[in-house]
């Protein structure tokens, strides 16, 4: 089909702009505009008799009325894709971005995907061991599963899932990390892609960049960029890709600026109304498809707007993703490391991904006593800070010393220490042993005298 | 001349020239046929919602009508089926398209190939009725009625001599040349009439003690199951899906995750049914639009639920049907709302969100059906209030229309007591409906017994509240029996392990015996405490932990008469000592 050039541009208001006289443009068609020599790329988002409106990933600060053509490209935005980008750093677009030049596509696709087809999943089941107990052990994470991390400002999410994703690792298969940054500090981009350097964790990897200072707008594109890739090497090539995009909470900002300049009802907050479909169209494309080797586990990261698991961001993520891993502020400033609030956060295929023949027999039940008992120590704690802990009874006591040990031995990690699943599940039962031993009422006869008495 | 597209927003489209399409027509959009309804109509224009994705859809395209509302096709091939929520089945779409979903996709709702055994019933010279059986299809699990379709009757004129059809045979002709078919043609958004309503007078069996037990449903009954995530909406619905006692189970995973969809498709086919040994797939059809497939089909998906629910109602049966969630529906509501620049209501939701509530659990009941029958829809849809926080729209408007109201919590999910349903907050306003059905059926005291269990809960609600302030220990002796009792009662009944073998399924004799187990050790624990006796022997630990274990390590209701014995020789020794 010809290209057709456009001139008339009506209107410029924020990251949109407005072209009339259109003919023949189709909905979330590609356009290129071009203004005083330099190109941007923006998509239709609206159409009309003779009247397009497109949202420009670049911006329009420096566009003029008369001097700005548009191009129509006739196809949806797309991104090239090839087993080069090993190792290769892209902006949010998915350009290379690392100056080692242009990469010779293989493929291009619309980097907005599909729906996968629930008939042709295949239900996760198999565990990633992170190193982490508290994860491990009571949040496992699942292959194939969106497990997001419930952060705030100033807690080391960035360097928890440095550690998780240097850690992870799977039975068979080859395994890679696909990294998108969106709306990150440099700082935070430079650490946590230097981390991966100096491991040697680089050519494992691939990253998509748009920083603190990039286009807001292109934003919206970042984790698409990321995810298609990563779909690419999973379902094409066969690679267990494991997909870190931070920070969503960038994300859910743009999509709340470019409504607002669309001039859109907003509901909660701001937001639009349709950004709980509109994160499904991320968060859904992790997976497992039937008959295809490898598999996309997601682990975005968000960060709380005041630390409230109620806002917007966190509970619509909440109600798509399989599970959540929250940060405390608490636990941080008493210097735990990693700061995991383990009562609210959950990881929903857990159930079926533990136990015989994936982690160990006895995992299900004590994961269950840990919950059940360190719910408990939280009730001590808030009885012990009214009456004093010497009037507790000596049960209470010994929850408050379980609570101690649970934190500081069980949750406690150094940043490098990688311990199997054995280690911990071994730990557990060891932190256990705090307690009398009818307060272990989750975990069968059989499971005590097996693991908590044979040392 | 044919209507055409002028303005593409998302999955709301406008079309000119659009005089010969009809209110909530279906439609099919551009070039690639893509599947629309109308919702509006203004002056020749059309505003049309289309559930599927509009990328590439250009203007002046054109858009066709169907002439017929947006409807299922009703007939044998539905069960253990999966639909997208226009009845697509996904099957056929995988089969199409691969692993992801393609568009424009037309796909037979019903296996066009099947040969299905059918027995005629009707003679030539026979009378029908509308909603009057023609004939039978064994199907799976279950007797498939044909039914005459609403607004037909007439004399039979042709009577087809084959015992196997396809669903596109003829099996009879009326003498005014109506075909009497394999399947029957409904609009989704239009109930199916029955001949009158029946009382709500017998309960859904769940085999889940807190709901059976504390807060029963009856069949044709409504419930709302609202909850934060994480406090286990979607594990009570699979829990329901699995084990109610009802003929015909419709879920609907409406916005809902691709992997949940996934592990249904899996488990559902192992599973058997506890009353008819016959793997649950056998009885369960599935609608699953996922959270990231088209807003609208989303929208659409809890009505091609309900109207499937009905058709199955009106054969005799009693259906449940679960939607998870209906906050989820609401939402597409509001977002298309919201593309038609609606003035909105509440937090954005249009003003029409209370009444389509209503009008969606509206279509629950127990009715006696057009041909003399007795059938039943029982309508359970989970919420997902944000923030966990019950006061929001969805929720508020959907406690109005339902008379079931399981209310799920946050710190009962955090401290793992699964189902997380908290006993205070809840209701169901059918305990006093079903206490004649329980009083014959299960054992004469059942309310009785129900009414002394919630009450120690209630008084241990008020008493947790000075624990929380000064502890346990200043609880006169009296007291800490409630405290205790209450515990054993949450652990010991009001947990259940939906992963447990044995305890995932309770039935109703074994639920009323552990309730009797429990009040009788209380009254008789009492009496030794007003005699002084020390709290610690009274609730000796060997004895509180049996107690607590006893829906896992006894397996029915004769095998408690064990544990009956074993308290009864704790409290003879007691006896023994304070006699002294």
């Amino acid at each position: 089909m010809a290209v057709v050039e456009y001139t008339g541009v009506s209107s410029l208001r924020g990251p949109l702009l407005v072209v009339e006289g259109v003919k023949g443009a189709s909905y979330d068609e590609l356009v290129e505009i071009e203004s005083s020599g330099k190109t941007r790329v923006g998509k239709v988002i609206m159409l009309e008799e003779g009247r397009a409106v497109v949202q420009v990933f670049e911006g329009t600060a420096d566009l003029d009325l008369p001097g700005t053509k548009v191009r129509f490209l006739g196809k949806p935005l797309e991104m090239g894709l090839s087993p080069d980008m090993l190792g290769r750093v892209f902006d949010g677009l998915g350009r290379p971005r690392d100056g080692l030049g242009d990469m010779i596509a293989k493929e291009k696709r619309d980097i907005n995907g599909s729906p996968i087809n629930p008939v042709s999943r295949v239900y996760p089941r198999n565990f990633i061991q992170t190193g982490i107990s508290a994860i491990d052990g009571m949040m496992t994470l699942i292959r194939g599963q969106k497990l997001p991390i419930f952060s705030g400002d100033g807690l080391p999410h960035n360097e928890l899932a440095v550690q998780i994703s240097r850690q992870a690792t799977i039975k068979e298969g080859e395994f890679l990390v696909v990294f998108a940054a969106i709306g990150l500090r440099n700082t935070d981009a430079e650490y946590i892609l230097n981390s991966f350097e100096e491991t040697g964790a680089m050519k494992n990897i691939v990253a998509f960049l748009n920083l603190a200072s990039d286009p807001v707008v292109e934003r919206i594109a970042t984790p698409r960029a990321a995810l298609t890739t990563a779909e690419y090497f999973a379902f094409d090539l066969g690679y267990h890709v494991l997909v870190i995009m931070s920070d969503m909470t960038n994300y859910c900002e743009a999509l709340r600026e470019i409504s607002n300049y669309r001039g859109e009802i907003p509901s909660r907050k701001g937001y639009p109304g349709y950004m709980y479909s509109d994160l499904a169209t991320i968060y859904e494309r992790a997976g497992i498809i039937k008959g295809r080797e490898g598999s996309v586990t997601q682990l975005p990261i968000l960060t709380m707007p005041n630390n409230d698991i109620t806002h917007p961001i966190p509970d619509l993520t909440g109600y798509i993703t399989e599970g959540q891993i929250v940060l405390s502020r608490d636990l941080h400033m008493r210097g735990i490391y990693p700061p995991i609030n383990v009562l609210s956060s959950l990881s929903r295929l857990m159930k079926d991904g533990i136990g015989k023949g994936y982690t160990r027999e006895d995992h299900p039940h004590l994961s269950g006593q840990l919950f059940a008992s360190y719910s408990r120590v939280q009730d001590v704690r808030a009885l012990a800070s009214i009456i004093g802990e010497e009037e507790l009874t000596d049960i209470d006591k010994a929850y408050l010393k379980f609570g101690e040990d649970f934190e500081r031995r069980f949750l406690s990690q150094g940043r490098d220490e990688n311990r199997n699943i054995e280690e911990t599940l071994d730990l557990a039962w060891d932190i256990l042993r705090d307690l009398p031993e009818e307060e272990i009422t989750r975990v069968s006869k059989e499971e005590i005298e097996k693991y908590m008495k044979k040392r | 001349m044919s209507a055409k597209i002028i303005k593409i927003n998302g999955p709301v489209v406008i079309a000119d020239n659009a005089e010969n399409l009809k209110m909530n027509e279906m439609v099919k959009v551009g070039k690639n046929k893509l599947v629309g309804e109308v919702i509006g109509l203004d002056r020749g224009k059309a505003t049309i919602q289309v559930y599927e994705e509009t990328s590439g859809l250009k203007i002046y395209e054109e858009v066709e009508g169907t002439g017929r509302l947006l409807s299922v096709i009703l007939g044998p091939g539905m069960i253990g089926n999966i639909y997208d929520g226009i009845q697509r089945p996904l099957s056929e779409l995988e089969r199409v398209g691969g692993a992801f979903i393609p568009r424009g996709v037309e796909a037979s709702p019903l296996p066009k190939d099947t040969k299905w055994k059918v027995k005629l019933l009707k003679e030539i010279g026979d009378e029908v009725r509308e909603g009057e059986v023609y004939a039978e299809v064994q199907e799976r699990g279950i007797v498939h009625k044909l039914m005459v379709p609403i607004g037909v009757s007439g004399k039979i004129a042709k009577k087809s001599d084959k015992e196997e059809f396809t669903i596109d045979d003829v099996l009879y002709v009326l003498e005014d040349g109506t075909k009497l078919g394999m399947y029957q043609i409904w609009p989704v958004r239009i109930p199916r009439p029955s001949k009158k309503k029946l009382p709500p007078k017998i309960p859904l069996i769940t085999g889940q003690r807190v709901l059976d037990t504390f807060f029963p449903i009856s069949k044709g009954g409504t419930a709302a199951i609202p909850g934060g995530f994480g406090t286990g909406k979607t594990i009570l619905q699979h829990q329901l899906a699995k084990w109610a006692d009802a003929d015909i189970i419709v879920y609907i995973g409406c916005g809902e995750r691709g992997n949940e969809m996934t592990e249904v498709l899996t488990e559902f086919p192992d599973l058997m049914d506890p009353k008819t040994g016959k793997p649950l797939m056998d009885r369960t059809i599935l609608i699953a639009n996922t959270s990231n497939m088209p807003v609208s089909a989303r929208e659409a998906s809890i009505y091609t639920g309900i109207t499937i629910a009905e058709y199955f109602r009106d054969m005799g049966y009693s259906v449940a049907i679960m939607a998870d969630s209906t906050s989820r529906w609401a939402e597409a509501l509001r977002e298309l709302s919201g593309r038609l620049e609606e003035i909105p209501a509440e937090e954005g939701y249009p003003a029409y969100l209370s009444s389509r509530i209503a009008a969606f659990y509206e279509r629950a009941g127990r009715v006696q059906t057009l041909s003399g029958e007795e059938g039943s829809v029982t309508v359970i849809g989970a919420v997902s209030p944000p923030g966990g926080d019950f006061s929001e729209p969805v929720t508020t408007h959907t406690k109005r229309y339902v008379k079931c109201f399981w209310a799920l919590d946050k710190s009962l999910a955090y401290a793992r007591h699964y189902p997380a349903i908290n006993w205070n907050t809840s209701y169901s306003g059918y305990v006093e409906d079903l206490k004649i059905w329980y009083s014959e059926t299960v054992d004469k005291n059942w309310y009785e017994y129900r009414r002394r269990a919630m009450e120690l809960l209630a008084e241990d609600g008020k008493l947790q509240e000075i624990i929380k302030i000064m502890g346990e220990d200043v609880l006169p002796d009296m007291q800490k029996l409630v405290v205790g009792i209450a515990r054993i009662i949450k652990v010991g009944l009001l947990q259940q392990n939906a992963y447990s073998e044995v305890d995932s399924f309770c039935p109703l004799d074994k639920q009323f015996k552990m309730l009797k187990i429990v009040v009788d050790f209380y009254d008789r624990a009492r009496k030794f405490v007003e005699m002084n006796a020390a709290l610690s022997e009274v609730l000796k630990g060997s004895v509180v932990s049996k107690l607590m274990r006893m829906k896992e390590d006894y397996k029915t209701a004769k095998d408690l008469e064990e544990l009956e014995k074993e308290i009864e020789k704790h409290f003879e020794e007691l006896e023994k000592v304070y006699k002294e």
